[in-house]
């Protein structure tokens, strides 16, 4: 059995008594599609953040392609191939949706102390944002500024940001939040292609797209992993029928 | 061909109106203009620097001063020295004094440079209100170092007796010192202009609008305004050693709060982030001077109350009135 | 240095501290309620100084003009948070630290054009002038230690103040939520006035303190003013206890440092070498110090948040 690729054991962090997270251990292998669901507060935000480096742990540890992560921080982790995306966009709101992707491009190029050549003419840059642009089909929407995106639009610019960073694994938080019903489905498909570039670790609510596309999924409620298994064994456990899919049935 | 904003034209007279300004004052016999421009050329430079830091990278120093007056007392100190013929140090290996400008602007800039990374060093550890508070008070400690250091005349301050020299140009000839003022001014605004266009001024703005999304991408935000912050206290820097050279004299004051207030003032009437801002900014505040401060001792009463007025009413400053909202891309 | 004059300089520095103190809980106040940077701290500061020193001289009572320096004030805080500083509140720390800035240049070329650039002098009242000979036979100005008392008793009515009123309670709620206590049928805005106005008033009073044991100078505020802000930086910002502990601490070490550096260099120098040198790094001393707390605890000695 070839070893994972990010491989998160015992973790745990407190904010006072409150166990945020609590003893997890997940493992996403390459090629996989792996679902971490839970109702609201189960400590999904908290557990990305102690993936990316956002939020130190008390104790545990994330082991990234035979790398313990410990001490590095969230631009060091997103270097050696952590791509995030964020629950609520993060993106740089002046910045045209072209820009934020050249950004993510000379980011992952290393070449952000360049001083001198100015990116707009800078034709390696731009065709190389261009080309993911297109692949989020944002392609004509390339000179618009963030600001100015539709909400959906700028779920797929956060897409596109990932993927400027040629990530050896994707953590994506609820990249369907507030899409639509056409915009999910084809996000769907599109993930669903993503996963043989590298596996996904997707935290999501929308149970559709989370049964269609997870090889394993995870359940979490109050900062432990109640259950993890394959679809159908979520989907007929109990335990998880109660504490989670009963909650919004 | 997509036609010049207003902004650009508005760039374009001010140069070609600082480049006519000495031959102007000449004809009409007015040699003191071309003093003014020359200070307004300065302190330009000294705001370009923290526009840098200011408008691009979103850093609130208010303790600009300190680089301003490191770069004084860097000319200041070499000229005092070349003019004793006494050596600044002897051991472990010899510095001589030099009144050659092109020396000194290298010494100001390394000397600003290593003060910007220290005080960035410590100060970027913290934003908002720290950062504001922390480079205020840093600037102010340099200050009370400056003031209570006998060696260089304390708080008297040090004369410069002959301005320095620069090769090929009498630097005595008001003309002569004011082009090359001028021409660090251009020189300063086509870097920063240049910077903010660059892969760099690509992640400093991210590093104003959203440093979690900067991280995310794999760069780090502190780095890259501490770079940002090192360059625009080198260019302030410059700005520094060509003051003591205009006025030929450097104090402590030149470190003050007040000065550091006043290179944050030009900066936002000439409009924040904004390539000729500090320019316009500069002119403003020299003609606002020169006219007020002709009629009352009191002028900078009516400055505060201009200051007030801009921040509270006309942000985006002048060039903001002028050329309208700021576009971004 | 003698034990007697350690302990003197001891007290020096707890009478720096406790005027230090009384300037930054109103900045720290007006910064943990409203979320306002406020550089014209140092003008109110010096407006009690002028109003104390206007006021003794008119009528001969120093008492009536410490009354004055806090009225006078207290008055000038609520009038420019009233007209200015109200507008500021929702807009970002640049435009705060401008207009702040605009009206220092206000103040103090008002306060030129009033009382011209030479500097006033504030005597002592008779009943505090002389000293005092405390337990252990050391002499020591009766003002100063009126100071340290005063100063200790504001401290301790600041913290009855906010941990026992109903106006306390009110700061602290808007200090956590401003949203919350408007819903609650809170009036914000007289609210906002009054904390800015309380802490007016504490800067005019320290001004006034300091004005009898200095000068009363245009330009007096803003060095005490950066010195507050190093209190507030290392005692963490929001926090009166940072602010109270800070104060004390920056009060001791500059008094401290600038007493016992020389003869300290003195000790492996020339006198007049090590006299400057001395004198030099000990100005440098309480900026050092705020290096260190930066190091350690970017947040400052006392956390808002933990």
């Amino acid at each position: 059995m070839t070893n994972p690729i990010l491989e998160i054991k015992n973790l745990n962090k407190s904010f006072g008594a409150l166990k945020a997270t609590d003893d997890v251990s997940i493992t996403l292998n390459a090629g996989e599609i792996h679902a971490l669901i839970g109702p609201n507060g189960a400590g999904k935000s908290t557990l990305i953040k102690q993936i990316c480096g956002g939020l130190s742990s008390d104790s545990g540890s994330v082991i990234f392609n035979g790398q313990d992560l410990a001490g590095l921080d969230v631009a060091e982790r997103a270097q050696l191939g952590l791509g995030r995306t964020f629950q609520i966009s993060s993106v740089i709101m002046e910045f045209s949706a072209l820009r934020n992707v050249m950004l993510a491009v000379q980011a992952n190029a290393g070449t952000s102390y360049r001083f001198f050549k100015n990116v707009r003419t800078d034709k390696k840059l731009v065709d190389r944002a261009m080309a993911i642009l297109a692949r989020v089909e944002l392609e004509g929407r390339a000179d618009v500024s963030a600001a100015e995106l539709s909400h959906g639009e700028r779920r797929q610019l956060e897409i596109a940001l990932a993927l400027a960073l040629e990530p050896k694994a994707f953590l994506l938080d609820e990249p369907m939040a507030g899409m639509g019903p056409e915009g999910s489905k084809r996000l769907i498909s599109f993930l669903d292609g993503l996963r043989k570039e590298a596996p996904i670790l997707l935290i999501e609510h929308d149970m559709d797209a989370v049964f269609s596309l997870a090889d394993r999924i995870s359940v979490l409620v109050y900062g432990r992993v109640v259950a993890s298994g394959t679809v159908d064994e979520i989907r007929n456990n109990p335990a998880v029928r109660e504490a989670y899919l009963g909650e919004t049935a | 061909m997509a036609s010049l904003s207003r902004e650009t034209l508005l760039n374009i007279f001010l140069t070609i109106g600082m480049l006519a300004l000495p031959f102007v004052a000449t004809a009409i016999d007015e040699p003191f203009y071309i003093t003014l421009a020359t200070r307004v050329a300065i302190l330009g430079l000294a705001g370009v620097g923290l526009n840098l830091a200011l408008g691009t990278g979103g850093l609130v120093s208010f303790g600009h001063a300190a680089f301003f007056g490191l770069g004084g007392y860097a000319a200041g100190i070499l000229a005092s020295h070349a003019l004793n013929y006494t050596p600044i140090m002897e051991s472990p290996f010899l510095i001589e004094g030099t009144n050659q400008m092109l020396i000194i602007w290298l010494v100001a800039i390394i000397v600003s440079g290593i003060g910007a990374y220290l005080i960035g060093l410590l100060s970027l550890r913290t934003s908002g209100v720290y950062f504001i508070m922390i480079t205020l008070a840093f600037a102010q400690m340099i200050y009370y170092f400056a003031i209570s250091w006998p060696a260089y005349g304390g708080e008297d301050g040090l004369s410069i007796y002959v301005r320095n020299a620069f090769p090929g140009v009498n630097t005595l000839d008001p003309q002569g010192f004011y082009f090359i003022c001028f021409a660090l001014l251009m020189a300063g605004i086509w870097l920063s202009a240049t910077l903010k266009n660059s892969r760099f001024g690509a992640a400093l703005q991210s590093a104003r609008q959203n440093e979690e999304r900067l991280s995310a991408v794999g760069v780090k935000p502190f780095n890259i305004k501490l770079t940002a912050f090192v360059i625009s206290g080198m260019m302030t820097g410059l700005a520094g050693a060509l003051f003591a050279d205009l006025n030929r004299f450097v104090s402590p004051s030149m470190l003050s709060w007040h000065m550091s207030g006043e290179i944050m003032i030009l900066v936002i009437l000439g409009g924040v982030g904004r390539l000729y801002g500090p320019l316009a900014g500069a002119i403003i505040y020299i003609i606002f001077e020169f006219i007020f401060g002709g009629m009352t001792e009191h002028w900078q009463f009516f400055l505060g109350l201009v200051l007030l007025g801009v921040v509270l009413f006309a942000r985006g400053g002048v060039i903001g009135l002028i050329a309208g909202r700021a576009r971004h891309d | 240095m003698t034990a007697a004059l350690f302990f003197e300089q001891l007290l020096n520095g707890l009478q720096f501290g406790v005027t230090l103190f009384l300037m930054a809980a109103g900045l720290t106040l007006v910064f943990g309620v409203m979320g306002l940077i406020n550089l014209a701290h140092g003008s109110l500061y010096m407006v009690g100084a002028f109003a104390c020193a206007a006021v003794a001289a008119a009528t001969g009572s120093f008492w009536l003009g410490l009354v004055a320096s806090i009225v006078a004030a207290a008055f000038a805080g609520a009038l420019i948070e009233m007209t200015v500083i109200r507008r500021l509140y929702n807009r970002d720390h640049l435009d705060q630290v401008l207009a702040t800035f605009a009206l220092i240049l206000i103040f103090s070329e008002g306060c030129r054009f009033i009382f011209g650039s030479f500097p006033l002098f504030l005597d002592v009242p008779a009943i505090l002038a002389g000293p005092i000979t405390l337990p252990g036979g050391l002499p020591y100005p009766i003002y100063r230690l009126s100071i340290i008392v005063v100063g200790g008793l504001v401290a301790l009515g600041l913290y009855l103040l906010i941990a026992k009123t109903r106006l306390g309670i009110r700061i602290r709620a808007g200090e956590a939520d401003r949203e919350m206590i408007a819903a609650l049928g809170v009036d914000i805005r007289t609210l906002y006035t009054i904390v800015f106005a309380l802490g007016a008033g504490l800067a005019g009073f320290a001004g006034a303190l300091v004005g009898a044991l200095q000068s009363v100078q245009v330009g007096m505020g803003e060095p005490v003013l950066i010195l507050a802000f190093v209190v507030i930086v290392i005692g963490g910002i929001g926090s009166i206890k940072g602010a109270l502990i800070a104060s004390i601490l920056v009060g001791i070490v500059d008094t401290l440092g600038r007493v016992s550096l020389p003869s300290l260099f003195g000790l492996f120098m020339d006198p007049s070498a090590a006299n400057s040198i001395g004198s030099s790094l000990s100005s440098m001393l309480i900026y050092v110090l705020m290096a260190v707390v930066l190091i350690f605890k970017p947040e400052g000695l006392v956390s808002q948040n933990g």
